[in-house]
């Protein structure tokens, strides 16, 4: 295509925008709706992943055992717990009594080595040889405990609470609603947006016809309504992702202001990192959908 | 050439728009069609056009079966076309050298060569002077000369004229017909469809005359049949 033929159907495009420009708006309102919801989903299944991956590779469980058991029959029930539930495990660590206490004591005594002398001769912890158990996904924590409960010779199990357990299906059921909602916006934006193709349509009759007639191609009478619907697509994403630019790090203080009890668990993550990826599904999906409507709407328009 | 057999069209089981018409016509004619209303001539035309299909016959135009065409070649087949029509169909937001410039833009001829056409289109038909003005701020003569350069301007071999002169006073009817009588002596085939008897009589051209689609008469330098 020609430069010369690029901007005439360019320019052809904003002038059928201009002369519709209720219709436009619309269009753009109820793309901007939808993409402004797309964000906000988008931010908070971004971040709940973030933090369902992070607990992943943090929060382990524990399996204490009796204190009856050597520590050659321990690891003997490590190993089969290991063999018997390796597609789920992705790392296990065993801790002895000793280990336990040396990081115990590092931890809570610090400098003050003195004060945990008394204990030199005698280990507390003593019987408290364990497993650290750390899982490829977390929505496998539940069956994994009752697994590990059930198995002979352990005495205890200690792991995450439920609320980080459950994060993961939480981001399920977010990643449903978001989907739902988005479907319906969706429909009312492609029959706004038909809706406002087949008006320009109707304003360029005439045009379209004489066009016809001298020997335009198809993708000559096409060009200007898709360019259209594209910029429509374009401008009504371009708006929620400038407003997100500036209230994504608003809304993540308002949380962590109110939300402070869990501020050990929720940890956000930056603009930077959400905001690439989201500029360009965004961009992609107002775009495309703009693009996508006219170019089926105006199909019916072409044979005049 | 225009080489039309045993064209036929049936729009519906009861009205037959065309009857076995057989026309030829060579490069560089001038012809005039007339006849009644509803025996066929816009039908002939739109075929012509390729605007509609006929139910049975054969038309070739410069050399290309209109039957055989696929539907992609037909917008590179009209651009050998120039159309003129009664309503002459001007873009009413676009200045005369928009409306000229039309043309070559949509089918994707380039800025430079459109500067350099579109005023000579202009000189043609004496409209230099006005190529800002809007279709409104121009008379029924002066706009149907912007829709004759602008059917022009693609070079066409052939330019088909639909009452070209129906909306005209009989001396701006009488300078369209003038122009249209240059343009042909530059070259190209001119089919004019018409009603008006002084025209076709005064120009003393090749006259087909049709009545409930049949030729029922093919005249050279032949005058006009019947009443209007």
């Amino acid at each position: 295509m020609r430069i010369s033929t690029f901007w005439y159907c360019f320019k052809q495009g904003i002038i059928n925008i201009c002369r519709n420009i209720w219709f436009s708006l619309a269009s753009t309102a109820i793309i901007s709706a939808c993409i402004f919801l797309f964000c906000v989903f988008f931010s908070v299944i971004t971040n709940v992943q973030h933090m369902v991956v992070t607990a992943e590779s943090t929060m382990g469980i524990t399996v204490f055992f009796d204190e009856t058991l050597s520590g050659a029959e321990i690891q003997e029930i490590g190993e089969t717990i290991h063999h018997e539930k390796n597609t789920v495990i992705k790392d296990m660590k065993f801790i002895s009594a000793e280990a336990a206490w040396e990081e115990f004591r590092s931890e809570y005594f610090g400098e003050n080595t003195d004060l945990a002398a008394g204990f030199a001769e005698d280990n507390p912890l003593a019987g408290s040889s364990s497993y650290e158990i750390y899982l490829h996904n977390i929505a496998d924590q539940g069956p994994m405990v009752n697994y590990l409960q059930s198995v002979a010779g352990v005495r205890k199990v200690n792991y995450s609470n439920s609320a980080v357990a459950g994060l993961s299906s939480f981001n399920k059921i977010l990643t449903l609603l978001c989907g739902v909602i988005l479907a319906m916006l969706l429909a009312v934006a492609v029959f706004l947006i038909s809706n406002t193709i087949n008006v320009a349509a109707e304003f360029r009759k005439n045009e379209n016809k004489i066009m016809r007639l001298i020997g335009a191609t198809n993708f000559m009478i096409r060009a200007p309504f898709v360019v259209e619907g594209t910029l429509l697509g374009l401008i009504g994403a371009s708006i929620p992702l400038g407003a997100m630019f500036f209230l994504y790090n608003s809304a993540v203080e308002f949380v962590m202001e109110r939300f402070q009890l869990l501020s050990g668990i929720i940890q956000f993550l930056p603009i930077e990192e959400v905001y690439p990826m989201m500029l360009l599904v965004s961009l992609a999906l107002g775009g495309g959908l703009g693009f996508v409507v006219s170019f089926m709407t105006i199909r019916r328009h072409l044979r005049v | 050439m225009i080489e039309i057999n045993k064209l036929t069209k049936t729009y519906d089981k009861s009205s037959r728009a065309l009857k076995g018409v057989d026309i030829s016509i060579e490069d560089g004619e001038f012809v005039f069609i007339t006849g009644r209303s509803g025996s066929g001539k816009s039908t002939l035309l739109r075929i012509l056009l390729k605007e509609v299909e006929p139910t049975s016959g054969r038309v070739v135009v410069n050399d290309m079966d209109l039957g055989a065409m696929p539907r992609r070649y037909v917008p590179r087949y009209r651009r050998t076309l120039g159309v003129v029509f009664q309503d002459f169909r001007l873009l009413k937001d676009r200045t005369v050298y928009e409306n000229i410039a039309f043309a070559q833009r949509v089918i994707g001829v380039p800025g430079r060569t459109i500067k350099e056409a579109v005023p000579r289109m202009l000189k043609l038909v004496g409209l230099s002077s006005k190529y800002k003005a809007f279709p409104h701020q121009l008379s029924g003569g002066e706009q149907q000369r912007v829709a004759i350069a602008r059917a022009l301007i693609n070079q066409p071999a052939v330019l088909l004229a639909d009452e070209p002169t129906g909306n005209l006073d009989p001396q701006n009817a009488m300078e369209i017909m003038k122009l249209l009588e240059e343009i042909n002596r530059r070259g190209t085939t001119v089919i004019v469809v018409t009603h008006s008897r002084e025209l076709v009589n005064m120009m003393k051209k090749r006259v087909i005359t049709m009545d409930k689609g049949i030729v029922i008469s093919d005249v050279r330098e032949g005058g006009y049949r019947y009443e209007n």
